[in-house]
């Protein structure tokens, strides 16, 4: 790499216009300071646009505060891994950027044998470990649903007085809110507690198998690792299931046409109805707690809250059951490629290689399982609850008149949310108007235009210097993130109409490009095209069937759209940098996911 | 009483086709004969052909006293004679040559070159290769076993060059080396293997392994239009392919520019270097289809082999799609494998260990 070679710095990126201000919508720890220029500037950040591809809300930033310090914590402090700690991050013009923080070289050896003691624990005693986080994860969820908000009343119960309990409604209200805060901090301090070592191991198998056979796809290692059975594919073979029982049951015309509510109706108006409802019904709780986002956004739509989402799919499923083709996953075939392409693989070692094979891989399979699942009762079940609550008390407020949308609320920090109740209560407590309504609705426009300003500008997809190699695992593993990477979107393949990413999932197909920012327009999406995003969720699972390939500008080996698509058979061209704003829709692609080239071919 | 009288061949089949042959017909079709009948056993296709199986020799040497009259010749040979042993070796090959071919063989050798024949129309343009059945011998061109004849057509011309196969067994250097290490004539018997030429529509060489790394998940492919030679010798740049063997994609092409081809000349009999069509020359000599097909023959190659294969390939033209795909040799590879053998043992460390060596050690993902 040449000396000239660098991203920009962030203190030289000025917002888009209309975006001034932008810093005040955020925390103040979370964004470059300017007497801290040249501290920040000698570190090399790059763009997370793989879980936060657009711009998010004042709120919303939880969601990279607590996942990031989370990822961070069971590194630097639970397990001591040696060479790692966590992982610094930063807002800028409402993107956001990270930097790995190394250990220094003379702390590593000190933290070894912690390491082998801390992490070494959770390894031999994966299973039972993973049961209790199971029991744990669902009590969390649990204690989440049990929060409820409630508009303060003109009178304290008179319960309350009778039994002396000396608190009025305002109390509760702050409680539910921080203890929902809590809950969903500790959401996602359990979310990390097994998935950096998960990802470990499956690194420390990767890495035996490249060295093994240097050019071994990276999804020939993916797929000897997967799962078969995998609790994340688990709410789109549901609504299959559904698809199929509708047509079974005779009931699929009736559920055809209409919203959701008349095609229900019509559903209970036919003979079988009830038993496909039941169905629907028992689904939902909890396959239903699914977003066809990631879950890091207040405005992710769950299934549960849109049912004209699931009832949308499940009508495509339905056209296709009735055109006669086999909608569920392959799962007997992908077992057996897989036990295939293991048995090829030790068949071309010796014995000793053989041997280390065997105990690299039933690790990788232990632990694998964890870092598929995971998703599922984190960012979609436990984020989907958390969301739906949250939701609840931007209504009460909206309500009281803070503000004209529930929705409204997203756009405070998580500490204005704590004044605005205290603020509601202490106008309710006082009996005269509280402030927020005559101060939010203005502030909130303000705050909405400056988001859309944001918005009008793609994230530089790195910041600074890059470092000559890149050597830290989970940016690689996590993140995708590679030497190769940083040096094409530097530049280094800039040939016309050449765009060059991951292979991660492989496959040679041609098709008409269809660019999808945001998962409100995965309905555009026509039969046979190539699918180019910023980002894909798994959760975009029920349009695999439509299309030919996927193309994201960012997502590791190991992301979720790469899982996605080797389950599917999908080619997929992952971390490509740029893909999304450099191909139109429209335009004719080759897309080759066994080299990770993509060609616009006009 | 001749050596070979002993043997009572009643019963016992003449030729072989190379696609029926069962593990007991083996040795009865000497190396090549039975290399040829493993491969296709194993689901590896080879040009389409049969063995005149080592019974079919016995009873040529039982017939009419050839057997008696060879004994007899060989048993005034003077082994330190140089001269001595050319003179016996005319002696022999003549009174194999001279002699007609015992009706049941001959007739045998008929049919099975009129079957393989049948889908083709008309007299096929064959191989005649002797194949012999001492395999231990340590150079096995003393055996006589390179013989072989190209572009053998007709019923008659196969007969005659079996006969001179047969024949080939007793050259000079041959009959001395048996007589030096007391090999009995009865130990080297003779097989025959009668296989198609291939009318290439492409050929070349694929290695199931990466010749530059020694990765060995994956296969190279070189390939070029018409049959293999220039490829094999170097005349011509090939088209290049390489494929991920366990997943068996293509992962890297490239096509070269191609000037001329070796073709068949058919009125001639024989190959003739022809200019390639200027339209044609930067078009690739192989659709993905037929490149998984190859790269499919090669690994099965390498599993029946059990080692990482050498192997000269050929599509051709003659035969149906599906079954075009023929081997033609295939040996072992011998530069990373003897690398592998003198590596030093590496220690794998599993478990937690292996995840903290993982960690540690910087991590560099190629694509």
């Amino acid at each position: 790499m040449t000396q000239q070679a660098r991203f920009p710095s962030p203190y030289d990126l000025a917002p888009p216009p209309g975006a001034e201000g932008w810093k005040d919508l955020y925390p103040y720890y979370l964004t470059f300071k300017d007497k801290l220029r040249s501290e920040e500037d000698a570190k090399f950040w790059f763009c997370d646009a793989q879980h936060w591809p657009s711009p998010f809300k004042p709120f919303d930033a939880i969601t990279v505060e607590f996942a990031v310090k989370c990822l961070g914590q069971y590194n630097t402090r639970h397990y001591l891994v040696p060479p790692a700690n966590g992982v610094e991050y930063r807002i800028h013009n409402g993107y956001c950027y990270m930097s790995p923080v190394a250990v220094a070289p003379e702390l590593i050896a000190d933290r070894v044998p912690q390491f082998l003691e801390r992490a070494g624990h959770y390894f031999q005693n994966w299973h039972s470990l993973l049961e209790n986080w199971d029991k744990k994860v669902r009590a969390n969820i649990a204690d989440m649903e049990t929060i409820h908000f409630e508009a303060l009343p003109d009178a304290v119960p008179i319960e309350w007085i009778k039994g002396g309990v000396g608190l009025d409604n305002t109390y509760a209200l702050t409680e539910n809110y921080d203890r929902l805060i809590q809950l969903l901090y500790k959401t996602w301090q359990y979310h990390f507690e097994f998935l950096n070592l998960g990802y470990a191991a499956y690194l420390d198998f990767f890495g035996f198998m490249k060295s093994l056979f240097p050019s071994i796809p990276d999804q020939a290692i993916a797929k000897m690792v997967q799962g078969v059975e995998v609790d994340l594919f688990r709410p789109d073979d549901e609504l299959k299931k559904l698809a199929r029982l509708a047509v079974e049951l005779g009931v699929d015309a009736a559920l055809a046409t209409g919203t959701v509510d008349e095609a229900l109706a019509a559903v209970g108006q036919v003979t079988g109805g009830d038993v496909w409802l039941k169905a629907w019904k028992d689904a939902q709780d909890p396959w239903f707690n699914f977003t066809s986002g990631n879950g890091f956004y207040s405005d992710d739509k769950y299934w549960i809250e849109h049912l004209d989402l699931p009832l949308g799919y499940i009508r495509d499923y339905i056209v296709r059951v009735k055109r006669g083709e086999t909608i569920e996953r392959p799962t007997a075939k992908i077992a057996a490629e897989r036990d295939r392409i293991t048995a090829e693989y030790a068949e071309l070692l010796d014995d000793d290689a053989r041997a280390a094979f065997e105990g690299k891989l039933g690790l990788a399979r232990t632990v694998f399982p964890y870092v598929e699942n995971h998703n599922f009762y984190i960012e979609h079940w436990s984020m989907s609850v958390f969301w739906r609550k949250m939701r609840e008390l931007g209504q009460i407020l909206q309500q009281a008149g803070f503000w004209h949308d529930a929705n409204d609320i997203f756009y405070l920090t998580r500490q204005e949310i704590r004044d605005v109740i205290f603020d509601y209560g202490n106008g309710w407590a006082v009996g005269a108007k509280a402030a927020g309504p005559d101060y939010w609705p203005d502030e909130i426009e303000r705050r909405a235009a400056i988001m859309k300003a944001l918005a009008t500008r793609p994230p530089q997809p790195a910041l600074n210097e890059p470092p000559a190699v890149i050597t830290e695992p989970f940016t690689i593993m996590l993140w995708g993130i590679t030497t190769d990477r940083i040096n094409a979107w530097l530049g280094g393949d800039d040939r016309e109409g050449h765009i060059t990413g991951m292979a991660a999932s492989p496959g040679l197909v041609e098709g008409r490009a269809r660019v999808i920012r945001s998962a409100s327009q995965l309905d555009e999406i026509e039969e046979g095209e190539i699918l180019v995003a910023p980002v894909t969720a798994p959760s975009w699972a029920p349009v695999f069937g439509r299309i030919r390939a996927i193309v994201t500008d960012v997502g590791g080996m190991m992301s979720h759209a790469a899982i996605v698509c080797r389950e599917y058979g999908l080619p997929a061209v992952t971390g490509t940098g740029t893909a999304s704003s450099r191909i139109q829709n429209g335009q004719m692609l080759r897309v080759d996911g066994t080299t990770g080239e993509v060609t616009v071919l006009s | 009483m001749s050596a070979f009288d002993a043997r009572n061949l009643s019963g016992i089949a003449y030729t072989i086709p190379f696609d029926s042959a069962g593990p007991d017909d083996f040795e009865r079709m000497g190396g090549k004969g039975a290399s040829l009948a493993r491969m296709t056993a194993a689901g590896v296709s080879v040009p389409p052909g049969f063995s005149v199986a080592t019974e079919a020799y016995a009873e040529m040497l039982r017939a009419d006293g050839l057997g008696a009259e060879i004994d007899a010749l060989m048993a005034k040979l003077d082994i330190e004679d140089v001269g001595d042993q050319a003179r016996t070796s005319d002696a022999i090959r003549a009174a194999i040559t001279r002699r007609v071919m015992p009706q049941a063989v001959e007739q045998a050798i008929r049919a099975a070159y009129a079957a393989l024949s049948a889908p083709f129309g008309g007299d096929l343009a064959v191989a005649v290769r002797s194949s012999a059945t001492a395999e231990d011998l340590p150079d096995a061109s003393f055996a006589g076993q390179q013989d072989t004849y190209l572009w053998v057509v007709g019923a008659d011309a196969v007969i005659d060059r079996v006969r001179a196969c047969w024949a080939s067994l007793f050259n000079a250097r041959a009959i001395a080396y048996r007589a030096r290490n007391g090999l009995g004539e009865t130990n080297v018997l003779m097989s025959v293997a009668v296989q198609k030429m291939v009318d290439a529509r492409a050929a070349g060489v694929a290695m199931t392994l990466d010749p530059v790394t020694g990765d060995r998940s994956r296969i190279v492919i070189d390939s070029a239009f018409g049959l293999g030679e220039p490829v094999v010798s170097g005349e011509i740049t090939p088209d290049n392919f390489v494929l991920d063997k366990v997943l068996l994609e293509i992962a890297r092409r490239n096509i070269a520019h191609k000037d001329f081809e070796l073709v068949v000349d058919r009125a001639s009999r024989c190959t003739v270097e022809r200019v390639i069509e200027p339209e044609r020359r930067s078009q690739s000599s192989l659709s993905d289809e037929d490149v998984l097909a190859v790269a499919r023959l090669a690994k099965a190659l390498e599993r029946q082999m059990g080692c990482p294969q050498d192997v000269e390939w050929a599509i051709d033209r003659d035969l149906p799609p599906g079954a075009n795909v023929v081997a033609l040799q295939s040996r072992p590879e011998t530069v990373w494998s003897r690398k592998a053998a003198t590596r030093p043992k590496t220690a794998y460390a599993t478990g937690i260990e292996g995840v903290l060596g993982t960690l540690l050690s910087p991590v560099q993902i190629k694509h």
